[in-house]
């Protein structure tokens, strides 16, 4: 089998978009679905969030960081290549109905997922608060067509060289605390805000559901980002501990309620084998130097 | 070559010291001289015994008699005629407990070596010139197109011998495969040094030249639901298996290091991972411990041996002549050196959580408790109890769960007319017809892990099922 790469971009540092041709996954993906690719033969699966899905162009999106081997790897081919294979769509989709206001929160990468579920609780009839940061401006893209999809848009650099200077963390506080004021006024005029969706690293999911605990009312998702293998629930690397009981992320998640997640086992299971992906990274990376990959084949 | 054999001819094998470090195939297969004593020795009994113990009914002395006359290929087509996998087959079915338990020389265990026959017959029309040939295989052979269309779930032995059946009454058959490779458990299950990969990709090309299309990371349940596959085709099997693999629940059991077999076997069998040249990495521990005492177990602690470990042991909660394992895969594992510690169960798993400097989060031993048989449980088996105060430790730092799977749950998503069992299997009546309408099912999925060959029996079965349920509807 054989997944074309019709259109490649580069959107941020060392992030890349990737649009492939996948004619049955497109038609089926639904937001908060992932992906299980594969390059070559000798190539690792690794799991890729779905960005974007289009059944009439046949294609899905990622938006890939180049951090190790098999990313660096990837984000090198160029369109018309093609990679071995891509399992999808994975995971449970988005718990996506009607609630009234949904707040989204993408960190980093993380702003590649949320994407699509802005106008998949639009349609559910929601109105959608969109919150994008990264630690600096370079490393922040998709501006323009979030705040376009979305009802209100804010933007957040660790660094401040763009929009608040701080986390999105602070945003979003800011945002919920504004609403509180206006309902003790009785001046609220928008629907009530009843989720808050954070995607990102793992630390910043944690910080986000333990600053929701000030707002109990309102649900916090997270999408969990563990280790994978096959994604489909046959192996269990991707398990995780929610309300004390042992789940798959690629099959009962990868979107859990952020209250009853534990995150500290994530958190510890995503070392497991950070010796050997870094050891990784430097040869692959002293494989290439001059420009040339001599691993290309 | 003069006189007959007295015993069983013996396979040769590679030797312990040298195969505990390879990935090769251990048993070496007989050579033709060797086949041919072996196959001298068969009586050709006017009402075999051994037939009856095949769950796929192959005309086992038919085939024995055409190698004795050297007629190889004649001797393929004949197991053929109701075995689509004989090279596998002939590796690893539990032949001891199956055909040539019934063999009427085992009354002196002098059991005809069927699956050693059977795998050599097969392994030599691969490795002849006349298997080159693109056209002519001697699978081709199928009846006349009939206009049915059928769906099977997954590439495993049941699928595969669904699809083949199927295929060969004229039917067309398309397979939805989740992994990026065919075999279903033959792949990312039994390791290469019993299975190699080549004879897999071998005995399902073969396959394939019959007409059967697979489909490889088709994740039915999420790309297409059941429910959509019965509305698009005439009929649909299921052989999804057991895959869900079974944790024990103890605490620690999300450390660093512990892996479910599932999770350990498939990043060695099907990602490769004890190959450098290949990217899927694992943890290669130095004191490894196998929970568990199935085949399962068997080729966890051999492929630990395999990348290196020191000491391999399989914790086990009863004792040795209760070991569910094949018997040969028991006596070569321990050859090669894996230790078994019997009448024994792990009760929590103890991490090592490094300091302020160096935070870690890693298995540094499991706690065992020892075990006594007690009454007979409802399984007939007599039942393990815990003898209090007796918890001890062993050194591990990669622990491998592998007391058993379940059914996936995914082919039932969004099909609610689908029924499954508390066990999360599928109901099915005695022509594997599911509740559903136009769905059947065979294999792990409806029996929950077995054999291989009792899936491929059932992927037979539920074909000729189909094939009457399509005629009369």
């Amino acid at each position: 089998m054989s997944y074309k790469i019709v259109e490649k971009e580069e959107v941020a540092t060392d992030t890349f978009k990737m649009v492939f041709e996948a004619p049955d996954i497109a038609a089926a993906a639904k937001a908060g679905q992932f992906l299980i690719v594969r390059i070559d033969e000798r190539g690792e699966r690794i799991p890729l969030t779905i960005a974007d899905f289009s059944s009439d162009e046949n294609t899905v999106t990622t938006v890939i960081q180049a951090l190790g081997k098999s990313t660096k790897k990837l984000t090198k081919m160029n369109v018309g290549g093609s990679i071995s294979d891509i399992a999808g769509p994975l995971g449970t989709p988005a718990d996506v109905k009607q609630l009234g206001t949904v707040v989204l929160v993408g960190g980093g990468v993380g702003i590649a997922p949320i994407y699509p579920q802005i106008s998949a609780y639009k349609n559910a009839g929601n109105r959608v608060v969109s919150i994008i940061g990264a630690r600096n401006k370079d490393l922040l893209f998709w501006e323009e067509r979030v705040k376009d999809a979305s009802d209100e848009y804010f933007v957040a650099t660790d660094d401040g060289s763009k929009g608040h200077h701080g986390f999105v963390t602070e945003v979003l506080k800011n945002i919920l605390d504004e609403e509180k004021e206006k309902i003790e006024n009785k001046t609220l005029e928008n629907p009530k805000i009843k989720r808050v969706v954070v995607i990102g690293p793992p630390i910043l999911m944690k910080v986000a559901t333990q600053m929701m605990n000030e707002y109990p009312d309102v649900e916090i998702i997270v999408s969990m980002n563990t280790m994978m293998v096959d994604g489909t629930g046959m192996c269990g690397g991707c398990r995780l501990i929610v309300d004390g009981k042992v789940k798959f992320s690629c099959v009962d998640g990868p979107e859990f309620d952020g209250r009853l997640v534990d995150f500290n086992t994530v958190m510890n299971r995503l070392t497991i084998y950070k010796r050997e992906e870094i050891e990784r990274a430097e040869k692959y990376k002293k494989e290439c130097e001059g420009g040339v990959c001599s691993t290309l084949d | 070559m003069t006189g007959k054999a007295k015993t069983r001819v013996e396979m040769p094998e590679q030797p312990e010291y040298i195969r505990r470090n390879n990935f090769e195939e251990v048993a070496l297969g007989y050579t033709e001289e060797l086949a041919l004593m072996e196959a001298e020795r068969c009586i050709q009994c006017r009402r075999p015994k051994c037939v009856e113990g095949c769950p796929v009914s192959v005309d086992i002395p038919g085939f024995i008699k055409l190698i004795t006359e050297k007629k190889w290929t004649e001797s393929l087509e004949k197991i053929y005629e109701t075995n689509f996998l004989p090279a596998i087959c002939g590796r690893v079915c539990p032949q001891e407990t199956q055909c040539e338990e019934l063999c009427i020389l085992n009354r002196k265990e002098n059991a005809i070596a069927i699956g050693r026959l059977e795998r050599y017959v097969a392994d030599r029309y691969y490795e002849s010139p006349e298997s080159l040939n693109e056209k002519g295989r001697l699978l081709s052979k199928r009846e006349k197109p009939t206009g049915k269309k059928i769906a099977v779930v997954g590439s495993g032995p049941a699928g595969l011998t669904a699809a083949a059946t199927l295929s060969r009454m004229g039917h067309s058959v398309v397979i939805y495969e989740s992994l990026h490779k065919p075999g279903g458990v033959l792949t990312y299950g039994i390791p290469s040094f019993r299975l190699p990969k080549e004879i897999i990709k071998r005995e399902v090309d073969e396959i394939k030249y019959m007409g059967v299309e697979i489909k490889l990371n088709y994740v039915i349940g999420r790309i297409k639901t059941l429910e959509e596959l019965s509305e698009s085709y005439d009929a649909v099997f299921i052989g999804s298996g057991a895959g869900l693999p079974n944790f024990m629940g103890i605490e620690g059991e999300s450390l660093n290091g512990v892996y479910s077999a599932n999770e350990f076997l498939t990043r060695v069998n099907l990602m490769q991972a004890w190959d450098e040249e290949y990217d899927t990495i694992i943890r290669k521990g130095k004191n490894v411990v196998v929970v568990g005492g199935g085949n399962v177990a068997m080729d966890a602690a051999r492929s630990a041996l395999r990348l290196g470990a020191d000491n391999v042991t399989v914790v086990y909660r009863r004792s040795d002549t209760e070991l569910p394992a094949r018997r040969e895969e028991i006596e070569h594992a321990k050859k090669e050196g894996v230790q078994f510690r019997f009448l024994t169960n792990p009760t929590k798993i103890i991490g090592d959580y490094g300091d302020e400097k160096v935070r870690k989060y890693d298995v540094k031993s499991i706690e065992c408790i020892e075990m006594e048989l007690g009454e007979e449980d409802s399984s007939g088996r007599r039942r393990p109890i815990p003898i209090p105060g007796t918890e001890f430790e062993i050194e591990a730092d990669v622990v491998i769960i592998a007391i058993g799977t379940s059914p996936n749950p995914l082919i039932f998503n969004e099909t609610p007319d689908l029924e499954k069992t508390k066990w999360g299997t599928v109901v099915v009546n005695d022509d594997l017809k599911c509740t559903k309408e136009n769905v059947f099912a065979g294999g792990d999925i409806v029996t929950g892990a077995a054999t291989v060959i009792s899936a491929m029996g059932a992927g037979k079965k539920a074909a000729e099922s189909i094939d009457e349920y399509l005629k009369n509807k």
